[in-house]
Protein backbone atom coordinates (compact mmCIF):
# COMPACT_ATOMS: atom_id res chain seq x y z
CA UNK A 1 0.00 0.00 0.00
CA UNK A 2 1.44 3.65 -1.09
CA UNK A 3 1.84 5.75 1.68
CA UNK A 4 -0.62 9.10 0.91
CA UNK A 5 2.11 11.24 2.26
CA UNK A 6 5.31 9.93 0.15
CA UNK A 7 2.87 10.12 -3.18
CA UNK A 8 3.27 13.99 -4.04
CA UNK A 9 6.95 14.04 -3.07
CA UNK A 10 7.53 11.53 -5.48
CA UNK A 11 5.84 13.17 -8.35
CA UNK A 12 7.64 15.64 -7.99
CA UNK A 13 10.93 14.43 -8.00
CA UNK A 14 9.95 12.43 -11.39
CA UNK A 15 7.81 14.13 -13.90
CA UNK A 16 8.34 10.80 -16.12
CA UNK A 17 6.19 8.97 -13.87
CA UNK A 18 3.31 9.20 -16.71
CA UNK A 19 5.44 8.01 -19.75
CA UNK A 20 5.89 4.52 -20.02
CA UNK A 21 9.68 4.36 -21.45
CA UNK A 22 11.30 6.74 -19.23
CA UNK A 23 9.75 4.90 -16.66
CA UNK A 24 10.38 1.36 -17.81
CA UNK A 25 14.35 3.13 -17.37
CA UNK A 26 13.30 4.35 -13.87
CA UNK A 27 14.67 7.79 -15.45
CA UNK A 28 14.23 10.80 -13.13
CA UNK A 29 15.21 14.51 -12.95
CA UNK A 30 17.95 15.49 -10.92
CA UNK A 31 18.09 19.23 -11.11
CA UNK A 32 16.50 21.94 -12.92
CA UNK A 33 18.43 25.29 -12.51
CA UNK A 34 18.90 28.08 -15.34
CA UNK A 35 16.84 26.49 -18.03
CA UNK A 36 19.45 23.59 -17.45
CA UNK A 37 18.56 20.11 -16.08
CA UNK A 38 19.98 16.45 -15.60
CA UNK A 39 18.10 13.32 -16.14
CA UNK A 40 19.35 10.48 -15.04
CA UNK A 41 18.84 6.58 -15.68
CA UNK A 42 19.92 4.15 -12.76
CA UNK A 43 22.65 1.41 -13.86
CA UNK A 44 20.43 -1.66 -14.56
CA UNK A 45 21.73 -4.81 -15.51
CA UNK A 46 18.83 -5.55 -17.80
CA UNK A 47 20.10 -1.96 -20.29
CA UNK A 48 23.40 -3.93 -20.97
CA UNK A 49 24.82 -3.35 -24.59
CA UNK A 50 27.64 -5.82 -24.48
CA UNK A 51 27.62 -8.90 -21.72
CA UNK A 52 31.82 -8.76 -21.47
CA UNK A 53 32.23 -5.58 -20.77
CA UNK A 54 28.88 -4.51 -18.39
CA UNK A 55 28.29 -1.26 -19.76
CA UNK A 56 25.19 0.10 -21.09
CA UNK A 57 23.77 -0.20 -24.43
CA UNK A 58 24.11 3.29 -26.90
CA UNK A 59 20.59 3.18 -27.05
CA UNK A 60 20.20 4.09 -23.61
CA UNK A 61 22.49 7.10 -24.13
CA UNK A 62 20.42 8.11 -27.08
CA UNK A 63 16.85 8.08 -25.02
CA UNK A 64 18.37 9.99 -22.42
CA UNK A 65 19.67 12.83 -24.66
CA UNK A 66 16.43 12.47 -26.87
CA UNK A 67 14.38 12.98 -23.64
CA UNK A 68 16.79 15.62 -22.01
CA UNK A 69 16.75 17.85 -24.91
CA UNK A 70 13.00 17.50 -25.67
CA UNK A 71 12.03 18.20 -22.08
CA UNK A 72 14.59 21.12 -21.93
CA UNK A 73 12.63 22.79 -25.21
CA UNK A 74 9.34 22.30 -22.97
CA UNK A 75 10.62 23.79 -20.37
CA UNK A 76 11.68 26.51 -22.25
CA UNK A 77 8.02 27.41 -23.55
CA UNK A 78 6.89 26.60 -20.32
CA UNK A 79 4.93 23.77 -21.26
CA UNK A 80 2.34 25.59 -23.41
CA UNK A 81 3.42 23.75 -26.42
CA UNK A 82 4.93 19.84 -27.20
CA UNK A 83 7.52 19.01 -29.23
CA UNK A 84 8.92 16.36 -31.52
CA UNK A 85 12.48 15.29 -32.46
CA UNK A 86 13.24 16.27 -36.06
CA UNK A 87 17.02 15.11 -35.99
CA UNK A 88 19.48 14.32 -33.45
CA UNK A 89 23.05 13.86 -33.71
CA UNK A 90 24.76 11.87 -31.03
CA UNK A 91 28.70 11.83 -30.73
CA UNK A 92 30.51 8.74 -28.75
CA UNK A 93 33.44 9.85 -26.97
CA UNK A 94 34.10 6.69 -24.92
CA UNK A 95 31.83 3.72 -23.09
CA UNK A 96 29.67 4.41 -20.01
CA UNK A 97 31.41 3.07 -16.83
CA UNK A 98 29.77 -0.08 -15.36
CA UNK A 99 27.91 0.48 -12.14
CA UNK A 100 27.44 4.37 -12.34
CA UNK A 101 24.43 5.75 -13.20
CA UNK A 102 23.75 7.58 -17.08
CA UNK A 103 23.00 11.04 -16.04
CA UNK A 104 22.16 13.58 -19.71
CA UNK A 105 22.47 17.17 -19.19
CA UNK A 106 20.40 19.18 -21.33
CA UNK A 107 19.62 22.64 -22.47
CA UNK A 108 17.62 24.57 -25.14
CA UNK A 109 19.71 27.58 -26.61
CA UNK A 110 17.52 28.84 -29.00
CA UNK A 111 14.27 28.73 -29.20
CA UNK A 112 12.30 30.39 -32.86
CA UNK A 113 8.69 30.27 -34.37
CA UNK A 114 8.56 26.57 -35.11
CA UNK A 115 11.42 25.04 -33.92
CA UNK A 116 13.44 24.64 -30.62
CA UNK A 117 17.58 23.50 -30.71
CA UNK A 118 18.89 21.83 -28.05
CA UNK A 119 22.12 20.23 -27.39
CA UNK A 120 23.31 17.82 -24.01
CA UNK A 121 25.98 15.86 -22.82
CA UNK A 122 25.68 12.54 -21.25
CA UNK A 123 28.14 11.52 -18.18
CA UNK A 124 28.62 8.98 -15.80
CA UNK A 125 31.19 10.25 -13.08
CA UNK A 126 31.81 13.93 -13.93
CA UNK A 127 30.01 16.20 -16.56
CA UNK A 128 34.01 17.21 -17.74
CA UNK A 129 34.37 13.87 -18.80
CA UNK A 130 31.45 13.01 -21.32
CA UNK A 131 30.01 9.69 -23.02
CA UNK A 132 28.72 11.02 -25.18
CA UNK A 133 27.01 14.60 -26.41
CA UNK A 134 24.19 15.44 -28.85
CA UNK A 135 22.14 18.28 -30.53
CA UNK A 136 18.86 17.84 -31.86
CA UNK A 137 15.77 20.07 -33.91
CA UNK A 138 12.75 19.93 -32.31
CA UNK A 139 9.74 20.70 -33.85
CA UNK A 140 7.58 23.20 -31.60
CA UNK A 141 3.71 21.31 -31.60
CA UNK A 142 0.66 22.00 -30.63
CA UNK A 143 -0.18 19.62 -27.19
CA UNK A 144 -1.69 16.42 -28.18
CA UNK A 145 -0.25 17.35 -32.04
CA UNK A 146 -0.41 13.54 -33.91
CA UNK A 147 2.06 14.01 -36.89
CA UNK B 1 28.88 -29.86 -44.61
CA UNK B 2 25.81 -30.39 -46.29
CA UNK B 3 23.78 -27.08 -47.24
CA UNK B 4 21.27 -27.19 -44.90
CA UNK B 5 23.77 -27.64 -42.09
CA UNK B 6 25.18 -24.90 -43.04
CA UNK B 7 22.07 -22.76 -42.89
CA UNK B 8 21.75 -24.05 -39.52
CA UNK B 9 24.92 -23.05 -38.68
CA UNK B 10 24.44 -19.58 -39.86
CA UNK B 11 21.23 -19.51 -38.43
CA UNK B 12 22.87 -20.17 -34.70
CA UNK B 13 25.55 -18.21 -35.15
CA UNK B 14 23.09 -15.05 -36.11
CA UNK B 15 21.36 -15.92 -32.85
CA UNK B 16 24.16 -15.95 -30.39
CA UNK B 17 25.13 -12.67 -31.98
CA UNK B 18 22.01 -11.06 -31.87
CA UNK B 19 20.60 -11.63 -28.17
CA UNK B 20 23.32 -11.79 -26.07
CA UNK B 21 23.01 -8.35 -25.38
CA UNK B 22 20.59 -8.11 -22.37
CA UNK B 23 19.39 -4.69 -24.08
CA UNK B 24 18.14 -6.09 -27.32
CA UNK B 25 16.00 -8.56 -24.72
CA UNK B 26 14.71 -5.51 -22.76
CA UNK B 27 13.67 -3.07 -25.50
CA UNK B 28 12.70 -6.84 -27.88
CA UNK B 29 14.22 -6.16 -31.12
CA UNK B 30 15.77 -9.49 -33.05
CA UNK B 31 16.49 -10.02 -36.71
CA UNK B 32 15.96 -12.31 -39.29
CA UNK B 33 18.20 -12.55 -42.31
CA UNK B 34 18.02 -13.43 -46.32
CA UNK B 35 21.35 -14.56 -47.27
CA UNK B 36 23.77 -11.38 -45.98
CA UNK B 37 21.13 -8.96 -45.41
CA UNK B 38 19.74 -8.49 -42.25
CA UNK B 39 16.01 -6.86 -41.01
CA UNK B 40 15.07 -5.69 -37.37
CA UNK B 41 12.60 -6.41 -35.93
CA UNK B 42 11.17 -4.64 -32.48
CA UNK B 43 8.36 -5.90 -31.31
CA UNK B 44 5.38 -3.46 -30.23
CA UNK B 45 4.83 -3.34 -25.93
CA UNK B 46 3.42 -0.66 -24.27
CA UNK B 47 6.81 0.09 -22.10
CA UNK B 48 8.47 1.71 -25.37
CA UNK B 49 5.70 4.39 -25.39
CA UNK B 50 7.60 7.86 -25.08
CA UNK B 51 4.37 9.86 -25.57
CA UNK B 52 0.86 8.50 -24.39
CA UNK B 53 -1.11 11.65 -25.31
CA UNK B 54 -0.20 10.70 -29.30
CA UNK B 55 0.90 7.58 -28.16
CA UNK B 56 3.89 7.17 -30.07
CA UNK B 57 6.69 5.40 -29.75
CA UNK B 58 10.04 6.88 -27.73
CA UNK B 59 12.20 8.56 -30.69
CA UNK B 60 14.87 7.11 -28.34
CA UNK B 61 13.95 3.61 -29.03
CA UNK B 62 13.71 4.16 -32.69
CA UNK B 63 16.95 5.52 -32.46
CA UNK B 64 18.08 2.47 -30.23
CA UNK B 65 16.78 0.21 -32.74
CA UNK B 66 18.57 2.29 -36.74
CA UNK B 67 21.56 2.14 -34.00
CA UNK B 68 21.68 -1.62 -32.98
CA UNK B 69 20.49 -2.70 -36.74
CA UNK B 70 23.93 -1.23 -37.82
CA UNK B 71 25.31 -2.46 -35.50
CA UNK B 72 23.99 -6.22 -36.06
CA UNK B 73 25.09 -5.50 -40.25
CA UNK B 74 28.21 -4.90 -39.11
CA UNK B 75 28.92 -7.27 -36.89
CA UNK B 76 27.09 -10.56 -38.90
CA UNK B 77 29.02 -9.36 -42.54
CA UNK B 78 32.61 -9.76 -40.65
CA UNK B 79 31.12 -13.05 -39.16
CA UNK B 80 29.88 -13.89 -42.44
CA UNK B 81 32.90 -13.48 -44.12
CA UNK B 82 35.29 -15.50 -41.65
CA UNK B 83 32.53 -18.30 -42.14
CA UNK B 84 32.73 -18.49 -45.45
CA UNK B 85 36.27 -18.59 -45.05
CA UNK B 86 36.12 -21.96 -43.07
CA UNK B 87 36.86 -20.28 -39.76
CA UNK B 88 35.00 -21.86 -37.00
CA UNK B 89 33.22 -17.88 -35.99
CA UNK B 90 30.44 -16.68 -33.95
CA UNK B 91 31.58 -20.02 -31.31
CA UNK B 92 33.76 -17.05 -29.41
CA UNK B 93 32.14 -13.73 -28.01
CA UNK B 94 30.62 -11.94 -30.86
CA UNK B 95 33.38 -8.92 -32.13
CA UNK B 96 31.41 -5.76 -32.27
CA UNK B 97 32.04 -2.36 -33.52
CA UNK B 98 31.41 0.71 -31.47
CA UNK B 99 29.70 3.43 -32.22
CA UNK B 100 32.02 6.85 -33.64
CA UNK B 101 28.75 9.07 -33.81
CA UNK B 102 24.97 8.77 -35.38
CA UNK B 103 22.84 11.01 -36.91
CA UNK B 104 18.96 10.26 -36.39
CA UNK B 105 16.10 12.17 -38.57
CA UNK B 106 12.41 11.49 -37.43
CA UNK B 107 10.33 11.65 -40.21
CA UNK B 108 6.63 10.50 -38.86
CA UNK B 109 5.72 9.72 -35.31
CA UNK B 110 6.32 5.74 -34.26
CA UNK B 111 2.82 4.20 -33.98
CA UNK B 112 2.30 1.60 -31.29
CA UNK B 113 3.16 -1.14 -33.39
CA UNK B 114 6.37 -3.59 -34.72
CA UNK B 115 9.09 -1.52 -35.96
CA UNK B 116 11.46 -2.61 -39.07
CA UNK B 117 14.95 -1.78 -39.67
CA UNK B 118 17.57 -2.19 -42.34
CA UNK B 119 20.95 -1.20 -42.70
CA UNK B 120 23.15 -0.38 -45.76
CA UNK B 121 27.19 -0.58 -45.46
CA UNK B 122 28.06 2.85 -47.39
CA UNK B 123 31.60 1.68 -46.76
CA UNK B 124 33.29 -0.94 -44.97
CA UNK B 125 36.20 0.53 -44.10
CA UNK B 126 39.06 -1.68 -42.21
CA UNK B 127 39.11 1.36 -39.78
CA UNK B 128 35.77 2.64 -39.77
CA UNK B 129 32.42 1.77 -41.69
CA UNK B 130 29.61 4.08 -42.60
CA UNK B 131 25.82 2.76 -42.44
CA UNK B 132 22.70 4.15 -43.57
CA UNK B 133 19.68 2.87 -41.56
CA UNK B 134 15.82 2.82 -42.07
CA UNK B 135 13.42 2.22 -39.98
CA UNK B 136 9.40 1.70 -41.14
CA UNK B 137 6.39 -0.01 -40.03
CA UNK B 138 3.48 -0.68 -42.53
CA UNK B 139 4.99 0.24 -45.32
CA UNK B 140 8.65 0.11 -46.81
CA UNK B 141 8.50 2.92 -48.84
CA UNK B 142 7.27 5.62 -45.96
CA UNK B 143 9.96 5.06 -43.21
CA UNK B 144 9.21 6.66 -39.93
CA UNK B 145 13.05 7.36 -39.12
CA UNK B 146 16.45 7.27 -41.38
CA UNK B 147 20.13 7.21 -39.68
CA UNK B 148 23.48 7.27 -40.62
CA UNK B 149 26.81 7.06 -38.58
CA UNK B 150 30.10 5.98 -38.45
CA UNK B 151 31.19 2.73 -36.41
CA UNK B 152 35.09 1.75 -35.08
CA UNK B 153 36.03 -1.43 -36.31
CA UNK B 154 36.41 -4.24 -33.86
CA UNK B 155 40.27 -4.31 -34.93
CA UNK B 156 40.05 -0.55 -36.22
Amino acid sequence: MEDAAEAPKRRKRSPFELFPHASALGMTLETLADGRLVAAVPYDERLIGDPATGVIHGGVVTTILDTGCGLAAVMKLSGKAGVATLDLRIDYMRPSKPGYPIRATCECYRLTRSVAFCRGVAWDEAEEDPVASATGAFMITKLGWTE
Amino acid sequence: MSEPEEEARRDAALERLTLTSPYHRFIGVGFTRMGDELTGRLAYSGHLIGNPAIPALHGGVTGALLEITALMQLAWDDLWRRMEAGEAAGEGPPRLPKTIDLTIDYLRSGRPRDVFARATVLKAGRRVSNVRIEAWQDARGRPIAAAHGHFLMPDG
